[in-house]
Formats: C-alpha cells, structure tokens, sequence
C-alpha cells in the first residue's frame, strides 16, 4: 500500500494559549491512536519553530551556512505524519480529522516507492 | 470524428461507426481502465480497437453487437501490447497483465463502470479545469485538440493538463470506485458541476468556435442522460437533466441568425425544441412528485414554467418568484438573489426589482449591471440607465452579448 505524507501548516509567530492548545493536543493523540488501531501509522514528528532551522548550501568547495528556514512564508510546517492508505480518498478521510482537529491547512501528498516509482 | 481515422466507405457505415464511437466510447475506456489498471493503456486500446472497426465494418458491416466487439478487440489489443512490454521486462506492463488475469471480482452491488470513472474524473483533489477536461477526453471520447478548441486554450496547454491530471491520478492514487455513502452528496454534486459547467460553455453563444461550442452541449446531455440511468434514484441528477434539456430547447431561438443574443421576451417561441420540453418537462414532474428538492431541480422547475407558456406576456411570473424564493432559502448567495430580482419586477415592478438587488455584492459581474440597467430603463431614469449598460459592457467578453448591450445602450441615450 502507498504510503502518504500528512503535513500541518501553522501560521508563524506564538502557538495559542495552553487552553486552546490543550485540547486539541489531546484530540490529536486521539487521533493518532487510532491511526495505530487500524495499522495505518507509519511515523510522526512534530517539529520545533522554524526560527530554530539552518540551511546549508554546498557549492563546489564553498559551504554556506544560513540561519533561519529554507523558504520563508506566513505559515511554516509544524509536523507531519506517515500513514499507509489504500488510496488517496483514505488519505483524505485521515487528514480531514487533523483538519478539523487543528483548523489548520493539511497537505497530503503520495510518497514515492522505494524505485522512485509511484 | 474524434479518433476515428477517415474513411472512403460508404457514409452510412461511417455514420454508424461514429455513432457507436459516441455512445460507446466511454463505457469502453471506463471497461479496459477497470481491467487494466491504467488510463493509458484503455484509450489507446480503445483507440486502436475503432480504428479496426472501420477497416472491418466498412468491409463485413456492423457486428451484431457492436459494443462488445469493440471492448473484446480493445481488450485483445491491450493484452497483446503488454505481453510485448513484459517479455521488455516492463514492470508496469507485468503488474497490469496479472490485474487484467485477475479479472476483479465485484463487491455489493455492481455498478457501471462508467460511474466509477466519472467520479474519478471529478475527484476534487483534481483542479476543476482538469475535471472538466478528463471527463470530455475519457468519457465524451473527444480529442485533445476538440477541447483545447472549445475552451479557447492552446492544445498544448490542454495536453500538458491532460498528462498531468493523468499523472495525478495514478500518482496520488485517486480511487477509480464510487464514493462511499457519506461521501457521496459532496462527490455527486462536484460531479453535476462538471457537466453543468461543460453545458454553459457550450451554451453561452457567440465565442469560440460556434460548432465544437454546440457539441459541448450536446455532450454534456449525453453526460446528463449516462448519469440519469445509472443514478435514478438521485433527484438532483435528473433536475440537471431536466435544466439542460430545457435550456437547450431553446437554443436556436436564442441567438439570431448573425449571432445576436436574443432575449427570452423576444424569443419565437416557434422556434423551441417541443421535443426536448416534453422531455425536460415530463423529468420536472417526477421530481416534483419525488419532493426532494434541490438547486437544479429548482432551476429546472423554473424553466418549466418558461416553457409552458405560448407567450412571454403568458408567463407564470407569481410562480417563477416562489420557485426563486425557494432557491434562495436553499442556497442563499447573491446571485440567485439577483435572478429573483427580475421574477419580482414581473410580479410588483422594476422599482421593487431594483430595491432587490441594491447593495448585492456583485459590482463586478456583467449581470448585476445589465439587469440593473434594464429596471432603470424601465422606470425612465435614462441617465443612470445608460451608465449601468456602460458598466455591464465594460464586464463581459462576449460578442453577442455586447453587442446586446450596445443596442440597449444607444436606446438610452438616442443615437
């Protein structure tokens, strides 16, 4: 089965307030518990700010380091999950729980095979 | 004739190919894909199967059932190519023989395959443009360059949204099956959109390619009429049905021999299509009985009324308003509140249509300014008429429209 990268945009600055992020915190540990349930869960990370990122770009024998993330917008990634679905429109049903959840932009997208293949 | 390679044989054998290409084409290709797995694989095979079909038919004539010829020879021919990619060591080609050998096996209910490939084509994580062109190339059987044409895009635009689409599809694995229960009203109505977008854009007269633009309609019925078989249960199926055959009765009394927009008011009503009303109508009345209503069913109902009626000044306006007022409690937009505009200047005055729509959100729509400056016409007040017409020609691209407007315009202001 092919596997799909489940992505959270948040917008920048300050996270909201742990009453408002309390809840849904635990809606999301719900949600990925029953994500192992039906053996759809691959991996999950949240990530730190952005502003903790560093780019390093590799040019000939030049490095150059820079501080701060790769592309920098109004919203950032805020974490991701790997699932294994039987096709996007399971995908979607996953991803539309977040959605709902965190009222935030989710972006599903299909991960290649191993072979670079769909 | 879309993919179907010319032919020196008699015209009716020809006449007959391309009238099993049309009615044909589609269920094939939603077949072999079914089979095959893959979209490529079913249009080339379905291709290459016409394409024998009019060498064999023009010699032999018309197999007893010509549908089933075709999809056994497209199926031949998709086996036989693959068997030559595999023994190329082809991983595709391998993977698609064994799913065909496989032969799947229903669950539940068997539905046409044409279905499944219909809501595939309109899945919504598909632009819309894309929608509308997969379900002209895969079910309509149109080419490539037909619809680069009728929606006035060049073809290699159209052909990369077609690759890409294509792409997608088996890239994000976009389900090739009909949406489950919950899902279905959401998916159905993406669906109906499509068809109804590919039918105004063969209706709205005056640009592009007149010819290829009236076969846009015709496609999108024959879309209309697939759905209405294979969905009866689905009142908003046959309310769309019913709008577009209504609609399309009217289209030759719609514009004028050289092009020009005429409205319903003036229309000849001689010239309607008593054909398509009697069908348009005898669908309104089962959905009326159905009492389910919906927004096409509505729309449907109000051109019913329309088209009852020998003359304009026949018009059932009092109903026209309460099917309007029904609409807008179902699907309450600006847009329908400006339709309802007109029904209600019928019914008390072009004063109480143009206190309707003051303040609607709609300064950059044409209509909004059109219909607005016909309740001023109406109510003399020539200046500000005038200017309305000016802003409404400012807003719309068509010809025949314009050209309308323009007419309108010069009344008001004397020349």
């Amino acid at each position: 089965m092919p596997n799909y990268l489940i992505s959270i945009y948040q917008p920048d600055g300050d996270p909201p307030p742990p009453e408002v992020l309390g809840p849904i915190m635990e809606r999301l540990g719900d949600w990925n518990r029953r994500l192992r349930a039906a053996g759809a869960w691959v991996f999950t990370a949240g990530l730190l700010p952005p502003g903790t990122a560093t780019v390093l770009r590799v040019s000939g024998s030049e490095e150059i380091v820079t501080d701060g993330p790769f592309a920098e917008g109004k919203e950032h990634l805020g974490g991701f999950t790997v699932i294994t679905a039987a096709d996007l429109d399971v995908a979607l049903d996953w991803a539309r729980q977040v959605a709902e959840i965190t009222t935030l932009p989710i972006e599903v997208r299909p991960m290649a095979l191993a072979d670079g293949s769909g | 004739m879309p993919g179907v390679p010319g032919s020196a044989e008699p015209d009716q054998i020809s006449t007959e190919i391309a009238r099993v290409f049309r009615a044909e084409y589609g269920r094939a290709v939603a077949i072999l894909i079914r089979a095959f797995g893959d979209i490529d694989t079913a249009e080339d095979a379905v291709q290459d199967a016409f394409a024998t079909a009019v060498t064999h038919w023009s010699a032999d004539g018309l197999p007893p059932s010509p549908a089933g010829w075709i999809i056994t020879t497209a199926r031949n021919r998709a086996t036989d190519r693959l068997r030559r990619e595999a023994s190329r060591q082809d991983r595709h080609a391998q993977a698609a023989l064994l799913r065909a050998a496989a032969e799947p096996i229903e669950e539940g209910p068997v539905h046409d395959d044409r279905l499944r490939l219909i809501f595939t084509c309109c899945h919504p994580a598909l632009a819309p443009a894309a929608q509308v062109a997969l379900t002209l190339r895969l079910l309509g059987g149109l080419t490539t360059t037909e619809i680069a044409h009728a929606f006035l895009v060049p073809e290699p635009t159209m052909a990369q949204r077609l690759v890409r689409a294509k792409g997608k599809i088996s890239g994000a694995r976009i389900p090739y099956r009909v949406p489950t229960e919950a899902d279905l009203p959401a998916r159905l109505a993406a669906v109906l959109a499509v068809v109804y977008l590919i039918f105004n854009e063969g209706y709205v007269a005056g640009s592009g390619d007149e010819l290829i633009r009236t076969d846009l309609c015709t496609e999108a019925i024959r879309l209309g009429r697939t759905l209405a078989d294979l969905m009866p249960d689905e009142p908003e199926v046959a309310g769309l049905l019913a709008l577009m055959l209504l609609a399309a009765s009217r289209r030759a009394a719609r514009t004028t021999p050289e092009g020009a927009l005429v409205l319903l008011a003036d229309q000849d009503r001689s010239g309607w299509d008593r054909d398509l009303i009697a069908e348009g109508q005898a669908l309104v009345r089962q959905c009326l009985r159905r009492n389910q209503p919906g927004p096409y069913q509505i729309q449907a109902a109000i051109n019913a009324v329309h088209s009852d009626a020998p003359t304009a000044a026949d018009t059932d306006w009092g109903q026209i308003l309460q099917l309007y007022d029904q609409m807008l409690a179902l699907t309450p937009s600006p847009v329908v509140a400006l339709h309802r505009s007109v029904a209600l200047a019928e019914v008390s005055g072009p004063a109480a249509g143009l206190a309707a729509i003051d303040g609607l959100p709609l300064q950059s729509y044409y209509l909004f300014h059109a219909i607005r400056a016909d309740f001023l016409r109406r109510l003399s007040r020539q200046a500000e008429a005038a200017a309305a017409y000016e802003s409404a020609i400012a807003r719309t691209a068509n010809a025949a429209e314009r050209e309308f407007l323009c007419r309108r315009l010069d009344s008001q202001t004397g020349e």
